[in-house]
């Protein structure tokens, strides 16, 4: 197969400024170049190539949309760009830049001290130091309101209590952005270092979705923190969604770099495979799924671009978000499905990259707000109606 | 150190080169344009010279229409300081001889104490630019070199060109011509930061007139271009296993004559 040629099938290109074209240029050559030799073999292993996490650093990826502090500060539209051509590669790959530009550095840029962002910013921009974050628990996910982990003030600062799950870069971190509530029922925000005592990692193993990631539980028993380790501005769940806003953007224009990898991939491998004497791509049934993912591609290509566009002016809406990443992922785990399906027995193996993204994808439709969950958000947007559904009991 | 680099902007190694409808040319339509490989070396050891010495000046120039901004554009993402684009229609058919003309006025105006190009372009694949360079200035030239050190005091330069069998070292006195072979280095990937700044750097236009080129008409024009034939259609030998083999030798013995 050819190498990625990208999905444009509306001329996108002349709606890119100059810089963004060659933002995504620069991050597509450094994926084919850098992680697509190495994503199989940490797919199968069932690990990250942490390695590359300084090079990412080098490259500029880590907190591109921020100012200050060493990072890049460049528009949405490009560090969306960077999101697609990085889940091109793999949904891992993405995941490790997303949580640690939108997860780890925004909340610190966001809602830090000046002591904590000169201390983490630049490392966490170099790729020097990684970040985690910390607000899923094993028995609340899409409800982290109810969150059971306390930190309960002390003389000197404060002490955690409580477990986190389901957190990429969980072991490898050296610090933790960990989300918990105070005796005032309020939550926060804390920065808790690695080796901090009290504080331990365990891996989750068994993945069959991003694989090429790691997930962790972070576990805190009596871990005690600095009074200066807690994120001073901001107050309530608030502070998390404002984090993982910044995330599914990013995750929205993501899910369009995978699917963009299977229809590439699909549409080749279909004009080359030959069955009863002619390419398959022949197949006016194999033709309906290739045209089904070049008219979602293009239509989700469209949605994530003025989305990106109001993120710039400034006119964004969280619930705009919802929307894109509910439809984005779905339609790449729906392309994927299609992809696999058109490589028959191929589409099996990960000698091809689909079952690795349509796997992948699994998560994506999960976290940061599964499909549903988004699905409730434009729901009560359009509605003016709630329809989460009170606590029973 | 005042270094210029030479760099032509060629289609992506990934198209699928069509000729259009005038037979002189290539459809251009849906074409990614990259800077040749070969010049990104020769970009990425201009730099390393500046980057080792602490100090110099890196210019990029190219010949071409509009679109060459982008490929400039990116040699300056990679850490070039400056960009001059010879853009001007009256050029639009240059011949290495016209393309090298251009190019050594630029020199002169820059007067640089080393220019470096690729060993060719990859579009078509002429490889004569350099040598026609350094002819026009006069001054030594050394093609395809797999390294090269300049002496502290910027006088000299030592290279190393791969031939048959082994390298071959010599030096040469500065200002000269050198021209960029795989394996001189490792082009680095333009950073983030590096594109945002590339915005903020000057690219200098030039037309045929600012160079005094008096005559811009090329010596070498092109007739016409044609496609290698299409392949013909493969043949599949049905029948029973026993008597397809036979049919496969005397096909491969007596109509493709390779057995
Ligand atoms: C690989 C991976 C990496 C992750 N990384 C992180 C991370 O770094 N940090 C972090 O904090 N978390 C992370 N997560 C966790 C993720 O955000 C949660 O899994 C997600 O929020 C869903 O929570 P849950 O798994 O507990 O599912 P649940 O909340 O139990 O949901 C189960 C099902 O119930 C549905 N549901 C729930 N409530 C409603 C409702 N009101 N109405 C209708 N349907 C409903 C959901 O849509 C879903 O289909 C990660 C998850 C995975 C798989």
């Amino acid at each position: 197969m050819e190498k990625f040629r990208g999905v444009d099938y509306y001329g996108m290109e002349e709606l890119l400024a100059e810089d963004e074209r060659m933002i995504r240029d620069a991050v597509r050559d450094w994926v084919e170049a850098q992680f697509v030799p190495l994503v199989a073999e940490h797919h199968r292993a069932g690990t990250f190539p942490v390695g590359l996490i300084p090079k990412l650093g080098e490259l500029g990826v880590f907190g591109a949309s921020l100012k200050g502090y060493g990072c890049a500060g460049l528009s949405n539209v490009a560090y969306g760009l960077i999101m697609q051509e990085l889940e091109r590669g793999d949904s891992g790959l993405r995941s490790c830049a997303s949580v640690q530009s939108g997860l780890v550095m925004y909340p610190i840029h966001a809602y830090g001290s000046e002591a904590q962002k000169e201390r983490w910013l630049p490392v966490l921009q170099r790729g020097e130091a990684v970040g985690c974050f910390g607000l899923t628990e094993p028995d609340h996910g899409s409800d982290p309101g109810a969150m059971k982990t306390r930190a309960r003030r002390t003389a000197d600062g404060y002490v955690l209590n409580g477990t986190k799950l389901w957190i990429t870069n969980g072991s490898i971190a050296d610090v933790a952005v960990v989300w918990a509530k105070e005796d005032d029922g309020e939550i926060y925000g804390y920065l808790v270092e690695r080796g901090t005592p009290g504080f331990g990692t365990l891996d989750i193993h068994g993945k069959f979705s991003m694989r090429a990631s790691i997930t962790s539980e972070l576990s805190f028993q009596d871990c005690r923190i600095p009074a200066e380790n807690k994120l001073p501005n901001v107050k309530g769940l608030r502070g998390p969604l404002g984090c993982l806003n910044q995330a599914r953007y990013g995750i929205a224009w993501g899910a369009v770099g995978a699917a963009m990898a299977c229809y590439d991939w699909a549409l080749q491998y279909a004009q080359q495979r030959v069955q009863f004497g002619r390419p398959i791509a022949g197949f006016q049934l194999v033709q309906q799924k290739l045209v089904w993912m070049v008219t979602e591609i293009t239509k989700a290509q469209l949605l994530v671009l003025q989305l990106g566009r109001l993120k710039d002016s400034g006119r964004l809406r969280p619930q705009q978000v919802s929307l894109a990443k509910r439809n984005n992922v779905q339609m790449a785990l729906d392309g994927a499905r299609l992809a696999r399906d058109i490589l028959g027995a191929a589409g099996i193996v990960d000698e091809h990259p689909i079952i690795r993204h349509m796997l992948n994808l699994e998560t994506v439709n999960t976290y940061e707000g599964t499909h549903d969950i988004h699905t409730l958000i434009v729901g009560r947007d359009i509605t003016g109606l709630d329809a989460f559904g009170a606590a029973q009991g | 150190m005042k270094i210029l680099v030479a760099i032509k902007q060629v289609p992506d190694t990934a198209t699928q080169v069509k000729i259009s409808g005038d037979p002189k040319a290539i459809e251009t339509s849906g074409i990614t344009w990259i800077i040749s490989p070969y010049d990104e070396f020769a970009v990425e050891e201009a730099l390393r010279i500046k980057e080792k010495r602490g100090q110099g000046d890196v210019v990029a120039v190219s010949l071409g229409p509009d679109r060459v901004k982008e490929a400039l554009r990116s040699a300056l993402a990679m850490g070039a300081d400056r960009a001059v684009h010879v853009n001007d229609p009256a050029l639009a058919g240059a011949d290495t001889l016209l393309t090298a003309r251009a190019l050594a006025a630029v020199v002169k105006q820059e007067s640089p104490a080393l220019v470096i190009c690729g060993r060719q372009a990859i579009d078509d694949d002429m490889g004569a630019v350099g040598a026609q360079l350094a002819e026009l200035l006069g001054w030594p030239c050394a093609s395809w070199i797999m390294e090269e050190t300049v002496d502290a005091d910027a006088k000299t330069v030592r290279v190393g060109r791969q031939v048959e069998g082994g390298l071959e070292v010599f030096d040469l006195p500065l200002p000269a011509v050198l021209s960029a072979q795989k394996g001189l280095n490792e082009p680095r990937y333009p950073t983030l930061k590096g594109i945002m700044g590339a915005k903020k750097k000057e690219i200098k236009d030039v037309k045929a007139a600012d160079l005094a080129l008096g005559d811009a008409a090329p010596q070498l024009t092109v007739t016409t271009l044609e496609a290698l034939p299409p392949r013909p259609p493969g043949r599949i030998i049905q029948g029973e296993v026993k008597d397809a083999v036979k049919e496969l030798v005397r096909a491969l013995r007596e109509d493709a004559k390779v057995i």
